[in-house]
């Protein structure tokens, strides 16, 4: 299945690789034109009926991660954190260290020694470590070099109703819905962007925008889930189980009014749940997009993910379903021609 | 059964205490091979008897380990189908976050431990750390259907299925003291290579987590005429001090204080050096963590020593062990009571 074996590669913010070559193996045959550029983004175009717009869809293929920045004299290894990850959910997680995926933990202090100051704060994430089973600096240099990207260690899981469980699908979800929308769909011209390094600033968006210059864009995401109980509903920034959740603002886009309206007017025409993600917190590679060369239009459409960033992300394949819905009923209207100026 | 693989098998399985019994068979179908009797009693410990040779004076041993493990259990079901949960057992709040988890209902379900987004918190908020009550477990089903498979009380364990790190370590969930009972069947694996006098109960027992209670009630039934616990010890790491700790892979920490039977531990250091096997010191002046603790109390006194298997990250989902300590831990066990006889015995234990 496509969205465990992305979910299970390794594609650490600046170190996309494995996730790029699943990518380009599953889209090659599907694309009239396909190209790796200078940052590492994948710019793919489809050719059909001829359109005075550009449309491009885009998801990142990036996810946050670790990177090695030390090997101490005792062989365990140091770290920093790629993209914002909670420093407290690292604790006591197994993780995957460079290339050749070298097994490691990370632990903490036992309970039976901490004073009870200690517990009520978060550990500081300059001491935490990950231990592959060595003792000395030699020893682990062996395996593991300064560098080295660092991936949770967490398989694709299916439970529930419907649910899934897997780290990155934020934005892993994006990558899986953009392959598949560039398999199936036929006759309508659109660029599909990969973008790298999302998680770190929205740097290669910006690059492949200026590339492809784009008139309208929909960025795909896995997004923010946060649905327990006792918090007031509007500080809730989307359901589980109610459909893709379309961006109103965050923190790098205020998204326009007349592109968002008409997504609505789609999902309404062909029965598709929707909700608005409320949150303005967060930002994705539309930032960069809409801001490119004379500026453009975008929307961003997302699968909401409870404990995004962290190994046990969890989305619903009813959501999944009906965000792909979304978007080959957006690319149908697109056919027809009636995206203007006024969208 | 290769020690290893038991090991990893056991560790792979759950037995939160007072909820052990899915361990009992794998235990059984282990050391049956090697051993007179099996019994399961009262409490649910397991006693695996492997009887001496020439054991005119009817002299008995108790080597006890512990197969329980710490957990977690459902405290409530909120309306969106969320669990709310307690610890059984010393679990830090700190090293659960976003695990995997299953819920022990009348089916097993799959869940994970519901984290905030970091682009929802406060400034700082990160620095706190998150209390037991203010976690949740997401099952990925609405209120009416956790009900229908989950009930108050049941029992939760953490998903962590053993990892194979470099050099012979592992690292997973309850090595704490699985590590122990893989070492008693090193240790019976040992004996019957080489004769013994004394009857040897070992003792896989329940409840050690939350108080010592099933070598209390064994060590009664068995009223040994000494008693050996292997348990793990807190392996060095930079966060540690020094004077707490043993290191990996340099042999079972021997333990030496009140709660140790002074002349037996001499015996069993004399025998570590006789064989060459690599052992380090421990030093706990008051009664210890472990079953050893129980044991010494029983009845009227039994004399007590205690084997530390060095473990890293106690009591989380991810604690190391090596195994070549588990083996020399194992050797040592073996060697020592092969070394014990009824002549020498009274000897050893009179003060």
């Amino acid at each position: 299945m496509l969205l465990k074996k992305l979910t299970e590669a390794s594609g650490v913010s600046g170190n996309e690789k494995e996730v790029r070559d699943i990518i380009i193996s599953e889209i090659k045959d599907y694309v009239d034109d396909l190209k790796v550029d200078k940052l590492g983004n994948v710019i793919a175009y489809k050719n059909g009926k001829s359109s005075s717009k550009i449309f491009m869809i885009t998801a990142h293929m990036d996810e946050v991660g670790l990177i090695v920045t030390d090997i101490d004299d005792k062989g365990l290894i140091k770290f920093t954190t790629v993209g914002g990850i909670d420093k407290r959910i690292l604790v006591s997680k197994p993780v995957l260290i460079g290339d050749s995926k070298i097994p490691g933990v990370i632990g903490s202090k036992p309970i039976h020694l901490q004073k009870k100051s200690e517990r009520e704060k978060a550990i500081d994430i300059d001491s935490l470590y990950i231990d592959i089973g060595t003792d000395t600096k030699d020893e682990t240099s062996k395996y593991v070099k300064i560098g080295d990207y660092v991936a949770f260690d967490s398989i694709y899981v299916e439970f529930g109703d419907n649910m899934i469980k897997a780290k990155a699908l934020d934005n892993r979800v994006g990558c899986s819905l953009l392959v598949e929308l560039i398999k199936e769909v036929k006759d309508i011209s659109f660029y599909g962007v990969f973008t790298v390094m999302e998680e770190i600033g929205l740097r290669g968006a910006g690059p492949a925008a200026y590339y492809v210059d784009p008139d309208i864009s929909i960025v795909l995401e896995g997004t923010l889930c946060f649905d327990v109980p006792k918090i007031d509903s509007h500080l809730i920034p989307t359901y589980i189980n109610k459909g893709p959740a379309i961006s109103l603002m965050d923190r790098t886009t205020i998204f326009n009014k007349a592109l968002r309206e008409r997504i609505v007017d789609i999902a309404i025409k062909n029965n598709i749940p929707y909700q608005y993600r409320k949150s303005s917190m967060g930002g994705n590679d539309s930032g960069r997009i809409h801001t490119t060369k004379e500026g453009s239009v975008t929307a961003t459409i997302s699968v909401p993910c409870r404990n995004i960033h962290s190994p046990t992300s969890v989305m619903s394949k009813k959501d999944y379903e009906n965000t792909y819905k979304l978007l080959k009923a957006i690319l149908k209207e697109y056919e027809k021609g009636e995206f203007t100026d006024g969208i | 059964m290769n020690t290893k693989e038991f090991l990893i098998k056991l560790c792979n399985s759950r037995s939160v205490s007072g909820h052990e019994s899915d361990v009992v068979q794998l235990i059984e179908s282990a050391f049956s091979k090697y051993s007179d009797s099996i019994k399961v009693d009262n409490l649910g410990n397991v006693i695996i008897l492997k009887k001496g040779k020439n054991n005119i004076s009817n002299s008995k041993a108790m080597i006890a380990g512990h197969m329980d493990e710490i957990g977690l259990v459902v405290k409530s079901i909120e309306e969106n189908g969320f669990i709310k949960f307690t610890n059984i057992g010393g679990i830090d709040p700190r090293t659960i976050l976003s695990q995997e988890v299953t819920v022990h209902g009348t089916k097993d379900l799959f869940g994970v431990i519901v984290s905030k987004p970091p682009h929802l918190q406060e400034e700082s908020e990160n620095e706190k750390a998150l209390k037991m009550d203010e976690l949740y477990i997401d099952l990925g089903y609405d209120n009416n259907t956790v009900k229908n498979y989950v009930n108050i009380g049941d029992i939760i364990t953490i998903n962590r299925e053993i990892k194979e790190l470099r050099g012979d370590r592992l690292a997973g969930k309850s090595l704490d003291d699985k590590a122990g009972i893989a070492s008693m069947y090193e240790c019976i694996k040992e004996l019957s290579k080489i004769e013994h006098e004394l009857d040897i109960y070992f003792v896989c027992t329940v409840q050690e987590e939350v108080g010592l209670r099933g070598a209390t009630t064994s060590a009664y039934k068995i009223n040994p005429d000494f008693g050996v616990a292997i348990d793990v010890g807190f392996a060095s790491t930079p966060e540690l001090p020094k004077k707490h700790t043993i290191d990996m892979g340099m042999g079972p920490g021997i333990t030496i204080g009140g709660n140790i039977h002074p002349k037996l531990r001499e015996k069993l250091v004399e025998t570590a050096k006789e064989y060459n096997i690599p052992f380090q010191y421990e030093v706990a002046p008051g009664g210890i963590g472990t079953d050893a603790n129980a044991m010494q109390i029983t009845r009227e006194g039994i004399p007590t020593l205690n084997l530390s298997i060095p473990l890293r990250y106690m009591h989380t989902s991810v604690e190391v062990v090596d195994m070549k300590d588990i083996k020399n831990t194992a050797k040592l066990l073996a060697f020592f009571i092969a070394s014990i006889t009824s002549d020498n015995l009274e000897g050893l234990l009179c003060y």
